[in-house]
């Protein structure tokens, strides 16, 4: 599972001896996030996001789990007790305004994590599984905190509820009684309000599981590094504590440096002054749009004004809006290159800087925009674009690219220079 | 290899190979399958729509109120269900489109009751998400075609409430309803 020149867990204590030939937890640490597991010596910044995602479910957790103690997941007072969160309960405010803004922490974190795997390569073999367990990951982070923005309800609480209950509407024939069996009902209700809160309170311990599983799944290879070149020997590694462990305190530090200003200093800033209104059944709000994570999907959801063929407009939004994630399950068979990481293909790299982060920039403004022209538009374009990036683009580069050359090795890509080269010219 | 009692030779039914030990595993495991498939049903049907729920269904509107040009919200399943008289004008808007060019094709006729044809019902929720569309209440934006407007994705609704532009797949939901008498309307 790890390399040859790892170090050992060597117990020193009696009890961490007895304990190591009973329970061996302190080894399985060790080996995990201890001296126990090598990483790339050249690992940049952009690698600090996974530490920063997990720290963030732990603070979502332990909020959340504190949030639960006093709210009531009743439609009749579920708007009131959060109300009695923010003004009664001692530090209600800050535990509910630290929950909503993790929600939105975690989201930029984990979009910049996946970003660094699209440019760095980090879905390909043998690391697809990590892969595939990170867009597991990132869904059901999408379905805890769709429901989770539904427990205050407010306006937009309903309303989001009501929307995105809709989208499972749009499957032919069978898709009214599916929303109908999801919501228990018409409409958003009771029953709703409280299956999504018993969701809401079980999906991140899901999450939990599987983000076990894909460390789990990463440690078998080990760690990816921005030359995509792997490991060869000792020399192009360290130990991940304490090395790794330090990098990753400091760009902890600067990242709860910025949640905390958010939190204390503009804690509504991301989220929409509607929901501080009661859930309406009779009076949708003027402008509804989902919180800000979801805009690049929202964006393809509503490009879809026009029937497909056969498909009709609301199906296909909904298929487009699925598809947007779905289409990253398939990403390490999509990109056939061998060159793993951005830093060496120099087409790719074009169209990642000049056209996968312009459209996914483009989609994230749009979603929020108002359903208007030119916003409409320029939704299908940018979610056309999208579609043909990982489609289109990135199989076609992947095949015609003349990549850079790489660097023998990791040490010799810092160094300039490896011991070891057999056939490597002296620099 | 220590003789298996109890399973081998003594218990060969026919000679065909088959043991009882077989026959036992199918019928348990087959058991067992079926059993946990029908602990599913109640798992799942949970989860539809409880009888209190199911017993909201339906409620009676008085219209007497309602000048032509007007409208109101009422609620049904609780869910907004918009109540309209319509202007001769408005009819006349409406009949004058031609059915087979619409997206789902319907007359005015074929959306009200005979001789109340003034008298548009519909439900508030928009055919695409679910929102509440505009147009029902007092000052409300009636959409390019006078009728209903959603602002959630821009879906427009002519003077029969039949969708027109946007997104919105079907017109607005006709609810089942009756007269109960010249003035009053009885829904569901």
């Amino acid at each position: 599972m790890s390399f040859p020149w790892a170090k050992t867990y060597n117990p020193q204590h009696p009890f961490t001896k007895w304990m190591d030939e009973r329970l061996p937890v302190p080894r399985l640490v060790y080996n995990a996030v201890g001296s126990g597991y090598p990483v790339p010596r050249n690992l940049n910044y952009w690698w600090n996001f996974g530490f920063m995602a997990l720290t963030c479910l732990a603070l979502q957790i332990v909020t959340g789990i504190i949030l639960a103690m006093h709210y009531a997941a009743n439609a009749g007072v579920a708007f009131d007790s959060v109300e009695h969160i923010m003004r009664d309960v001692n530090w209600g405010w800050m535990l509910r305004y630290a929950h909503a803004n993790g929600a939105s922490a975690f989201f930029i974190v984990i979009y910049i994590h996946i970003f660094r795997g699209f440019y760095y390569g980090s879905y390909k073999a043998p690391r697809e599984m990590v892969w595939l367990l990170g867009v597991v990951i990132f869904l059901l982070m999408m379905a805890t905190a769709f429901m989770g923005y539904v427990l205050p309800w407010g306006q937009m609480s309903f309303w989001g509820a009501k929307v995105i209950t809709g989208l499972f509407g749009a499957i032919p024939l069978v898709g009214e009684p599916i929303q109908q069996w999801l919501l228990g009902g018409f409409a958003p209700d009771n029953a709703a309000l409280n299956r999504f809160f018993s969701l809401h309170y079980l999906l991140p311990f899901v999450i939990v599981g599987v983000v076990v599983l894909h460390i789990w799944a990463l440690h078998i290879p080990g760690s990816s590094n921005p030359t995509g070149v792997e490991v060869k020997s000792e020399s192009d590694t360290v130990p991940f504590y304490p090395f790794f462990i330090a990098k990753d305190g400091w760009t902890l530090g600067a990242f709860l440096f910025l949640y905390t200003a958010l939190v204390f200093f503009a804690p509504n800033m991301l989220g929409h002054p509607d929901n501080y209104i009661p859930a309406n059944p009779m009076s949708t709000p003027a402008h509804i749009v989902p919180e800000w994570y979801f805009w690049p999907f929202y964006a393809i959801l509503r490009a879809f004004t026009f029937d497909f063929f056969i498909v009709p407009a609301k199906l296909m939004g909904v298929l487009a809006m699925f598809g947007a994630i779905l289409v990253w399950f398939f990403l390490p068979w999509l990109d056939k290159s061998p060159v793993r990481s951005g830093n060496y293909r120099p087409l790719y790299r074009k169209f990642f800087w000049f056209g996968l982060i312009p459209a996914m920039a483009a989609l994230f403004y749009l979603g929020g925009a108002a359903a208007a022209e030119p916003y409409v538009m320029l939704s299908q374009i940018a979610a056309f674009y999208y579609f043909a990036h990982f489609l289109i683009i990135v199989p076609i580069v992947s095949s015609i690219e003349r990549p850079e050359p790489l660097p023998f090795s990791i040490t010799e890509a810092v160094l300039g220079h490896d011991e070891k080269p057999a056939s490597a010219p002296a620099a | 290899m220590a003789h298996d009692a109890g399973t081998d030779t003594p218990e060969l039914i026919a000679g065909d190979g088959v043991r009882r030990r077989d026959f036992i595993n199918i019928a348990a495991v087959s058991a067992a399958g079926v059993g946990g498939a029908l602990t599913l049903i109640p798992l799942i049907s949970q989860m539809a729509p409880s009888a209190d729920v199911l017993a909201e269904s339906s409620v009676e509107v008085d219209l007497s109120q309602i000048k032509p040009g007007q409208a109101i919200k009422g609620i049904f399943r609780k869910q907004p269900v918009f109540l309209r008289n319509l202007t001769p004008h408005e009819v006349a808007e409406a009949d004058k489109v031609s059915v087979s060019s619409l997206r789902d094709p319907q007359s005015l006729a074929e959306r009200t009751k005979p001789g109340k044809e003034n008298w548009l019902i519909t439900m508030g929720v928009c055919t695409h998400l679910g929102c509440v569309p505009l147009g029902a209440g007092e000052g409300e934006v009636k959409g390019e075609f006078g009728g209903y407007f959603c602002p959630c994705h821009g879906s427009h609704y002519d003077t029969a409430a039949r969708i027109r532009k946007g997104p919105a797949p079907k017109n607005l939901e006709v609810p089942a309803y009756e007269f109960t008498s010249d003035t009053v309307v009885k829904i569901g």
